[in-house]
C-alpha cells in the first residue's frame, strides 16, 4: 500500500490534521451503482482536500482498480432477501479486511450500507474503533434485519457516528434499529458537468429523458402522453431518451406523425451523459416515485440545463422548493404541458432556472459534502488511536487469535 | 444412574455453557460500548477546548466591534475555567458538571446571537484575516454539536444493554458508573451554516 509515502511529511488540511481514511465499499467496483459513485467521488475529493484515503472494494477484475482502491476479493452470487445478490463474504474476506486494517493504521474508517452482508458488515464485525457509517437506502428490511438482530445490533453498536444520505434513508434507520443519523446528502462533481462539451449546441428545442424505457417508476409515459400537445405547440421539438430503450414500446405509445421527433442514444458513460446533458434545453425528470435523492436532478442543474420534476418530495428538496427548477403535479401529464410550454417559449424563463439551477448544485459540490464528512471524522476520531482489528467479544475472533497474527502478516 | 437423568446432567450443562457464552459475550460488547463512550466523551472536551480557543482569538482579533468582543471573550473564559476545573475530576465521574454545560451553553448562545444573520458574518469575513476564523469558528461549531450527537447516540445504546434484566442480575457492568448524556445547547449559529446539508433545506 502506498499510504507510508506520504506519513512522513504530514500535510496540513486548513488547519486540521490529515487523516488517514480507509473507505468500504460493499457492492462490486465495476458494476454502476449509486454506492459505488459515492465512494468514488467522496474518496477522490477527500484527496484533494489533502487527506489519506484507502478504498476497499469487491471487484471482479482487479485491473480495474484505480490506484487508491484495493482488492477486497471476488463478489459472489448469493440468494438474498428475495433475489441474487452480488457480495463478498466468507471468512477469506474477513482475512482480508482485517489485513486492511492492520496495514491502513487508520484514524478512522468508513463503511457504507453497514448492514447489507457485505464486506461493510464484516469491517464492523472486525475492526475497533472510530468506525463511521452511511446508510443510502432502505436495503435492511426489517426481516432481514430481525433474522441477524443480535448482529446486527453488535455491528451497530461498535459505529460511532451514523450518517444518512436522505431523509428516506435516515427513516429506515430510525424505523427499523432505532437511534439516528447525521444527514448528509449525497453530492455532485459540478465541474465534471459544467465543463463538458455539448454534443451538439443547444437550439431551444431539445427535451431530454434519462433512463430505462421499460420501468414504470422512471415516468417515460407521462411525458409521451404530453407529447402530441407538445409537438402541436413546437413542430420542431426533439426528445432525446438517454438509458435502456426498448424503442418499439416507446413509439408504441404514439402516433406515427410523432415518431421522428425521438432520438435514442442509449446507455452511456457519465462523461457521454454530461454531454448530452449540455446539448439539451430541458431535462424533465417525470419520476412518479421511489425516488430517494435525485442525483439525476443535481447532475443536470450542474450541466446548466433547466429542469422541469415531478413534484415528488425528494424532488422539491433538491430543487429548493421550485425554486431551482420547475415542478409539476406527479403523473399530470396536462399539467406536464403546461410546464414544459412555459419553459419552452421563453428563453429568459429556460436562462433564469438554468442560472437557479447551477447555484443550487453548487451547494450540493462534493467539496462542500466532503467538509462536512471530514467534521464527521473529526468528532469521532480519538488522538494517538487508530482503527484496529478487534478480536474480543467474538467467539470466532477468540479461536483465530493465535492463528491470525502470524499467519496472515 | 438412569437414561433420564444423563440426558437431563447433558441438558443442564448445555444449557450453562450456552448461558456462560452469551454472558461473556454481552460483556464484551457493554465492555466496548463503555470505551466509546469515555472515548466520545474524551472527544467533546476537545471540541469544547477548540471551541473555547476559536471564541478567544476571535475575541481578541479585533475583527469585532468592542462590544462584542468582550461579550464573547466573557463567555469563552467562563468556559475555559468551567472546562479546566471539569477536566481535573473528570478522572473521578462525570457527574456534577451540569454547571459545566450552562456555561459552554451559554458560550453557544453569545456565538448564535452575534452570529444570527448573515450580513454580520459578511462584514468579519471581509475583514483581512476575517475568511479564515469565520470558517474555523463554522467548522468548530458544527464539530461541537457532532460530536454531542454522538456520545449521547452512545449512552443510549450502551443505557440500553445495561437495563436488560440479565446484565443487572449478573451485574455485568460492574462498577461502571451508569452512563448519563450531556445536555448542552449547541445549536450551531444560523448564520454560520453553510451547505445544503442539515439546518438548511433538506431536513425541513
Amino acid at each position: 500500500m502506498s499510504l507510508d509515502e506520504g506519513a512522513a511529511a504530514v500535510p496540513k488540511v486548513s488547519g486540521h490534521r490529515a487523516l488517514r481514511i480507509g473507505i468500504v465499499c460493499p457492492y462490486a467496483w465495476d458494476v454502476p451503482g449509486g454506492v459505488q459513485a459515492h465512494v468514488r467521488d467522496l474518496a477522490e475529493t477527500l484527496m484533494d482536500l489533502g487527506h489519506l484515503v484507502r478504498v476497499i472494494t469487491p471487484v471482479q477484475d482487479p485491473s480495474i482498480l484505480p490506484d487508491y482502491a484495493d482488492d477486497g476479493g471476488r463478489p459472489r452470487s448469493v440468494p438474498y432477501n428475495g433475489s441474487v445478490a452480488r457480495l463478498t463474504l466468507g471468512m477469506r474476506a474477513t482475512n482480508h479486511v482485517r489485513r486492511w486494517i492492520r496495514e491502513g493504521e487508520f484514524d478512522v474508517v468508513h463503511v457504507h450500507e453497514p448492514l447489507a452482508p457485505s464486506l461493510s458488515l464484516l469491517t464492523c464485525w472486525a475492526a475497533e474503533g472510530p468506525i463511521v457509517a452511511t446508510w443510502h437506502s432502505s436495503i435492511a428490511r426489517s426481516r432481514a434485519l430481525s433474522v441477524g438482530y443480535y448482529i446486527a445490533q453488535t455491528a451497530m453498536e461498535k459505529v460511532s457516528a451514523r450518517i444518512a444520505v436522505s431523509e428516506y434513508a435516515r427513516r429506515t434507520l430510525v424505523d427499523h434499529i432505532g437511534g439516528d443519523a447525521v444527514l448528509i446528502p449525497n453530492g455532485v462533481k459540478v465541474a465534471n458537468f459544467a465543463e463538458a462539451a455539448p454534443l451538439v449546441p443547444r437550439n431551444g428545442r431539445r427535451v431530454l429523458f434519462l433512463g430505462r424505457t421499460g420501468e414504470p417508476r422512471k415516468g417515460l409515459s407521462v411525458l409521451l402522453r404530453a407529447w402530441p400537445g407538445l409537438r402541436h405547440n413546437f413542430p420542431d421539438l426533439k426528445l432525446v431518451i438517454v438509458g435502456a430503450a426498448d424503442e418499439a414500446d416507446v413509439l408504441a405509445q404514439l402516433p406515427a406523425e410523432d415518431a421522428a421527433s425521438l432520438e435514442f442514444l442509449g446507455p452511456l458513460s457519465d462523461h457521454d451523459k454530461a454531454r448530452a446533458l449540455r446539448s439539451a434545453d430541458v431535462y424533465v425528470a417525470p419520476n412518479t416515485g421511489g425516488e430517494s435523492f435525485g442525483i439525476v436532478l443535481l447532475e443536470a442543474m450542474s450541466a446548466g440545463t433547466p429542469v422541469v420534476a415531478s413534484d415528488l418530495p425528494a424532488f422539491r428538496r433538491v430543487l429548493d422548493d421550485g425554486r431551482a427548477g420547475a415542478v409539476f403535479v406527479n403523473e399530470d401529464s396536462s399539467d406536464l404541458t403546461r410546464v414544459l410550454i412555459r419553459v419552452l417559449s421563453s428563453s429568459a424563463e429556460r436562462e433564469a432556472l438554468a442560472a437557479a439551477g447551477l447555484a443550487r448544485a453548487a451547494e450540493f459540490d462534493w467539496s462542500h459534502i466532503a467538509a462536512d464528512v471530514v467534521a464527521v471524522y473529526d468528532s469521532v476520531v480519538q488522538p494517538g488511536e487508530i482503527v484496529e482489528v478487534d478480536l474480543r467479544g467474538q467467539l470466532m475472533g477468540r479461536w483465530g487469535r493465535r492463528g491470525s497474527t502470524s499467519g496472515i502478516r | 444412574m438412569s437414561m433420564g437423568t444423563a440426558v437431563l446432567i447433558a441438558a443442564v450443562f448445555a444449557f450453562a455453557v450456552i448461558c456462560a457464552l452469551y454472558l461473556s459475550m454481552t460483556a464484551g460488547r457493554l465492555d466496548r460500548l463503555h470505551r466509546r463512550i469515555d472515548g466520545s466523551r474524551a472527544s467533546l472536551d476537545v471540541q469544547l477546548a477548540r471551541r473555547q480557543a476559536v471564541a478567544s482569538e476571535l475575541a481578541a482579533s479585533g475583527l469585532l466591534d468592542p462590544a462584542t468582543a468582550t461579550v464573547i471573550a466573557a463567555a469563552a473564559h467562563a468556559a475555559r475555567e468551567a472546562g479546566d476545573q471539569d477536566t481535573r475530576v473528570a478522572s473521578e465521574s462525570v457527574v456534577g458538571d451540569g454547571k459545566r454545560w450552562l456555561i459552554e451553553s451559554d458560550l453557544s448562545g453569545v456565538l448564535a446571537e452575534v452570529f444570527d444573520d448573515s450580513y454580520e458574518v459578511a462584514e468579519v469575513m471581509a475583514l483581512p484575516g476575517g475568511h479564515d476564523i469565520v470558517v474555523s469558528l463554522a467548522g468548530i461549531t458544527r464539530r461541537v454539536e457532532l460530536t454531542r450527537r454522538f456520545h449521547n447516540d452512545g449512552v443510549r445504546a450502551c443505557r440500553q444493554v445495561r437495563a436488560h434484566r440479565l446484565v443487572r442480575w449478573f451485574g455485568l457492568a460492574g462498577r461502571t458508573p451508569w452512563p448519563s448524556t450531556v445536555e448542552m445547547d449547541d445549536t450551531p449559529p444560523t448564520g454560520l451554516i453553510f451547505g445544503p446539508g442539515e439546518g438548511r433545506t433538506l431536513d425541513t
